[in-house]
């Protein structure tokens, strides 16, 4: 039977791909997932207690692959919205080199396999909170909180801060204070870090009609709003320190980027609503990724230098 | 025999290469992840179990 055209133009209208291995790459947000990566190995890392190396390893790739199930999924659901901003515009599922079927399948697959992996190599509390995450990344941010309410980033904000608390349990098989701390700083750094980014592309979540904070209460309460968060988490950074299991480098340290990133939250506020507001915002947000990326490389900096220690002393 | 088949343009050849060869080492380090966890996981006690 002749079901198929010898055309190849044809051909790659009834379904024959052109998506590269780079294409399923990009569909894992791989800049999402290292600082993934990244706060789960300072949770790890900052855990009391002893992993096996090789196990350690697994944990951090299920988290990594984990993430990137995430973020598939994600791509999955928001490709009509995807094509609409410029930002996302070139995905692979709104350029057309992936269709969303198939992001659906790797998705759900790859969640599959890495909830599995850390459940049988790691143990079952560090699996459950991965496919937490993963549910609530997928669903309960995505497919409910995005395009409802302008708190979607808040609350949505959770799935971002649980990577820590996941690699702690893979040591501990527990959910500590500890972890929990390391959890509130992602979920209250969130707000400020997405708010600022959404004052200068209000207009193209405002073109996909997502209810970002500005196109909702207006920049000049989302300025308020970031400033206020940025004094939330400002204090609660300092607390591993206060809590004793991080030490006086990294004490210090998160006193000085605090009060930077609460000098640039000051300026957002102040600055006049319309255009003389974006730069201030760029600012911000690019000073965010630094503050977090700063803190939790301090903090993995000096659990590094104690256990070398401990390991000369030994 | 018909020769209706499909004929892929250098694009999908190249494409799909890219990503038979990714599956593949998707697939080989999976298997290696699975090996060396195991006897991470369990250790001697592998050698331990009842034949």
């Amino acid at each position: 039977m002749a079901v198929l055209k010898k055309n190849a133009s044809v051909e790659t209208a009834i379904g024959l791909s052109e998506a590269n291995a780079s294409d399923y790459i990009a569909l894992l947000k791989p800049r999402v997932m290292s600082l993934v990566v990244f706060t789960a190995v300072v949770g790890l890392m900052a855990a009391p207690g002893h992993i096996n190396p090789v196990l350690a390893v697994i944990a951090i790739l299920s988290i990594a692959v984990g993430a990137g199930a995430s973020g598939a999924l994600n791509m999955w659901y928001d490709s009509d919205i995807d094509a609409i901003m410029k930002r996302t515009a070139n995905r692979p599922i709104p350029a057309g080199r992936i269709t969303r079927e198939e992001v659906l399948t790797f998705g759900l697959l790859l969640s599959a396999f890495s909830v599995v992996t850390l459940g049988l190599f790691v143990n079952l509390l560090s699996a459950f909170l991965l496919a937490f995450t993963i549910f609530f990344y997928a669903v309960v941010y995505t497919m409910w909180l995005k395009r409802s309410t302008p708190q979607n980033i808040v609350i949505g904000g959770a799935a971002g801060a649980f990577p820590p608390m996941i690699g702690w349990a893979a040591v501990t098989n527990s959910v500590g204070v500890e972890s929990i701390v390391l959890f509130l700083i992602i979920f209250l750094w969130t707000p400020p870090h997405f708010w600022a980014l959404s004052l200068f592309m209000s207009d193209d979540y405002a073109k996909a009609k997502i209810p970002m904070m500005p196109n909702v209460m207006g920049e000049a309460s989302t300025k308020f709003q970031i400033f206020l968060y940025t004094l939330l988490v400002v204090p609660v950074a300092v607390l591993p320190w206060i809590m004793g299991f991080a030490g006086i480098v990294y004490g210090v340290f998160s006193i000085g980027v605090g009060a930077m990133f609460t000098f640039y939250a000051w300026t957002v506020w102040r600055a006049p609503v319309g255009p003389a507001m974006i730069k201030p915002a760029k600012k911000m947000f690019a000073f965010s990724i630094f503050y977090l990326f700063s803190l939790y490389a301090v903090l993995l900096g000096e659990i590094l230098v104690r256990k070398a220690l401990f390991l000369a002393g030994a | 025999m018909s020769d209706d088949r499909v004929t892929l343009t250098p694009k999908q050849k190249r494409a799909q290469r890219s990503r038979s060869i990714a599956l593949a080492l998707a697939l080989a380090a999976f298997v290696i992840l699975v090996y060396v966890g195991t006897w991470a996981k369990l250790g001697a006690k592998i050698l331990e179990r009842q034949m």
